[in-house]
């Protein structure tokens, strides 16, 4: 690749962007042909922090292997780990406690908004805005507080375990919850008076990177990205698991396709989840946490898949068992993944300027797409 | 429409699949030829209308590969998943990346990490590993004597 860069024949500048990029958020590396400043083809290359979490999966075991899951989309460790251990349940055929379920649910929620939270802070500093990035950071961090008091840690909870949870709530768990939704009502309106309606930054991302429906559904855009664009894909819907098909929560999709439209859907999508942690958090039963289990879990032959909605997107997790304790095969079908396939496509024809307004748009998070 | 419907109506368009029973989804198995216009078919007609293909991998059974493809229609909101059978020392199969455009980098991935060869597919390189790598590490019998790929 190397003695290709600089310029080709037709006169087109070819950059590299990355793999160590402020605005790429970790280590992706595009190449981009130029003309002028106008994008002609943009082309990931991937792999940077490959780690082979597929085949170091097949060594580990069916309890083991969900801790490297956190290690992928780190912004949402939770949500990775609950679609392992949804995957282990339907192969044992396990139902778990409703406590469980509820504290899964909660946790999952507010996963999604401390990694929109990051999402919106970045977003604005690649877009020149600085300010956004310590606000964002503020609220964020109390719900790292929440976590870290009841999980033990901030960024790889691995507090989901097949059959519930690993260990009960903290006594002040649902006291911090209702301080932290008090306080964070109040902010998105701020987020909004300082971000959204900001002419600069409407102006640099309405119509930028469009892509339409079917072409999003094509790509498998899923998540934010894909609802932009109108593709109702939210599995919390479509495939409800746990609780989603009992509580009530809109399904967020706005019609302009462009990186306006998917900042949009984030934005509320966080008062989604606001307002789905607040039907549960007065109503957490009181039982076991976590279901009877043995020691050593075996699925039995066959195929497993679940599905959970990621604050990226659709997480597949794929288990092929042959009976054993181990997995046969395991594949990670990540939103970051299909969600990057499209970047060429909204990428074309814009300015290189632009390009940094639809990556942020994307939400990439890049150990996600490499695995 | 329920796996037993689907079922029905795949085999009224296309007879002669063999179908996996007790599966969540409906499941069939099938050889690498005919499979291109089989695909074909299942996006174009309006009565399956699959539109989305939300995962596609390879599996390595040591006799044989097999490709799985996972499937659903956005409109209908069926899904069905789609095994296609290849020989060991020669696992080729079709192309379907113009056919759901996401195929260009989940197959990419599959023949980087599992050596699936995709005929037809406009740029297949290795995603994630470098362009001179030798063997492909998800198959079951490769060997690497310098990195830990296995716990």
């Amino acid at each position: 690749m190397l003695e290709e860069l600089g310029t080709n024949d037709q006169g087109d500048m070819i950059i590299n962007v990355g793999p160590q990029h402020p605005s790429t958020h970790g280590v992706l590396h595009l190449v981009i042909t130029l003309h002028g400043e106008t994008v002609k083809k943009v082309e990931p290359h991937l792999g940077y922090i490959h780690r082979s979490i597929e085949k170091m999966s097949e060594s580990l075991s069916y309890r083991q292997f969900s801790y490297v899951t956190s290690r992928m989309d780190y912004l949402s460790s939770h949500i990775n780990n609950h679609a392992c251990a949804l995957a282990v349940e339907k192969g044992l055929q396990l139902e778990i406690p409703g406590r469980a379920q509820y504290i899964r649910v909660i946790l999952d929620e507010l996963t999604r908004i401390a990694s929109h939270q990051l999402w919106w802070g970045a977003l604005a500093m690649d877009l020149g805005a600085f300010t956004p990035f310590f606000y964002s950071f503020r609220e964020r961090e109390m719900i790292n507080e929440v976590m870290e008091e009841t999980c033990g840690a901030r960024l790889t909870m691995n507090y989901i375990v097949p059959g519930g949870v690993m260990f009960d709530l903290h006594p002040d768990f649902q006291k911090k919850v209702k301080i932290f939704l008090a306080e964070f009502k109040s902010k998105i309106h701020e987020y909004n008076e300082l971000v959204t309606g900001n002419i600069i930054f409407q102006n640099r991302t309405k119509g930028v990177g469009y892509i339409s429906k079917e072409n999003a559904i094509s790509y498998g855009m899923t998540g934010p990205s894909g609802r932009g664009s109108g593709f109702k894909c939210d599995v919390r819907k479509l495939h409800p698991y746990e609780l989603y098909d009992q509580l009530k929560f809109e399904e967020i999709t706005e019609e302009g396709g462009d990186a306006f439209a998917r900042y949009m859907v984030r934005i509320r999508e966080m008062e989604q989840s606001m307002n789905i942690i607040e039907q549960l958090i007065d109503n957490i039963p009181e039982g076991d946490f976590q279901a009877k289990t043995k020691a050593v879990l075996k699925l039995p032959k066959g195929d497993f898949y679940s599905r959970v909605e990621t604050a990226r997107g659709e997480l597949g997790v794929y288990i092929v068992s042959e009976g054993g304790t181990t997995p046969y095969r395991i594949k990670y079908r990540s939103p970051g993944f299909s969600n990057l396939s499209a970047l060429n496509d909204l990428a074309v024809g814009g300015k290189l300027g632009d390009l940094m307004a639809t990556m942020g748009t994307l939400d990439l998070v890049i150990p996600d797409i490499d695995r | 429409m329920t796996n037993e419907e689907l079922k029905l109506k795949i085999e009224e368009l296309l007879p002669g699949f063999a179908f996996e029973e007790g599966t969540e989804w409906l499941t069939l198995n099938m050889e690498a030829e005919g499979f291109k216009p089989f695909a074909l078919q299942l996006r174009n007609n309006e009565s399956l209308k699959f539109d989305y293909l939300f995962c596609l991998t390879a599996v390595d059974w040591k006799t044989h590969f097999s490709v799985v493809y996972h499937l659903t229609s956005t409109d209908i909101r069926h899904t069905l998943v789609v095994k296609v059978k290849l020989d060991k020392n020669d696992p080729a199969v079709e192309t379907v990346c113009d056919i759901w455009r996401t195929a260009e980098f989940h197959e990419r991935e599959a023949y980087d990490l599992m050596g699936i060869s995709f005929t037809g597919h406009p740029d297949l390189r290795r995603l994630f590993l470098e362009d001179d790598h030798v063997g492909f590490p998800l198959r079951k019998d490769y060997e690497d004597p310098i990195n830990m790929i296995k716990l």
